[in-house]
């Protein structure tokens, strides 16, 4: 699809704001509609948008297939540090009001951090099923 | 309705992927309708979004023809048919939509409604409920996700690396 001018100039004007939508979603969740689950999505539509249209080969130059795969496990991995944080602390497992002094402040920084980590898992993992099904059916030399 | 029904009788899955995604989109309609817009923005990005483009991606690897069926399967039929008049029936002693006394609106919610704005203070409800009170589900969504990741990078990644040890030797 690389040939085609005119899908190449509008998928590089549309891919920055898909990004910035997707860090708007994830950060803004707090106050409106949103969160993790559905800025990943996004995040990851941005990436395989970039993919489809200038080829798979580009996107693993931007985004090794190692890195996201690191990435899968470091959503759930953050997420469940949170939780393990807050054992630590003397709460219990999950209880982010111990994460600072004023129970308010870490229950918003729990949500944030966990937020993070669910938006870090699903893109990644949505990056990586269109990696394995883009990549199957023809051979790359990349590194796997 | 319409679009669903237009989906069971075509037989180009190209068009029965579209169509899917315009009936993701239609229902996420109805979730802003009902007031559900965290429902609604998932069902936008998931159902309409990033599933199409891997059903598409699954079809560049297959056929986008349905092989037609040899005849009708009545049993097939009959199944959905029975589980569809079960639903229904048990959907008529559920409570009216939006009824202060149905049960799911007097166990927890009214805590939530009254106190996460002092106990969390997160304008959106649904996310301090989704990522606080309910962390551990939400953990255990984020774990659903990545083992569905690990089990596609299990199936096809592995034989797409078998194939190429395969031209190695």
């Amino acid at each position: 699809m690389s040939h085609h001018l005119v899908l190449r100039v509008i998928a590089k004007m549309l891919i920055p704001p898909i990004l910035l939508f997707a860090l708007y979603v994830q950060f803004h969740g707090d106050f409106g509609p949103g969160g993790g689950f559905q800025a990943g999505v996004i995040f990851a539509a941005g990436f395989i948008l970039y993919g489809l249209v200038f080829g798979l080969e580009k996107l693993k130059q931007v985004m090794p297939p190692i890195v996201v795969e690191i990435l899968v496990a470091a959503g759930v991995l953050l997420y469940a540090a949170v939780g393990v944080a807050g054992m630590l602390l003397g709460g219990t497992f999950l209880d982010y009001g111990v994460l600072a002094h004023d129970p308010v402040h870490g229950q918003h920084l729990g949500i944030l951090l966990i937020e993070f980590g669910v938006g870090t898992t699903v893109a990644a993992v949505m990056i990586t099923i269109f990696y394995n099904y883009a990549g199957r059916g023809r051979l790359e030399d990349g590194e796997g | 309705m319409a679009v669903a029904i237009t989906i069971v009788r075509l037989h180009n899955l190209f068009a029965v992927v579209m169509l899917s995604g315009i009936y993701s989109l239609l229902s996420a309609g109805i979730f802003v309708e009902l007031d559900a817009v965290d429902v609604a923005f998932t069902e936008a990005s998931v159902g309409a979004g990033i599933t199409t483009i891997l059903m598409l991606g699954t079809l560049a690897l297959t056929t986008d023809t349905e092989r037609p069926a040899a005849r009708p399967h009545w049993a097939a039929l009959l199944v959905v048919v029975a589980t569809g008049a079960l639903l229904i029936y048990g959907s008529l002693d559920l409570p009216l939509l939006g009824d202060p006394n149905a049960p799911a609106n007097l166990h927890v919610a009214p805590r939530y409604i009254q106190d996460s704005g002092r106990e969390i203070g997160v304008p959106n409800i649904v996310t301090s409920v989704l990522a606080s009170y309910r962390g551990y589900d939400t953990l255990g969504e984020v774990t659903v996700i990545f083992t569905a990741g690990i089990g596609v990078m299990a199936l096809l990644g592995r034989s797409r690396r078998r194939k190429r040890k395969e031209d190695e030797s």
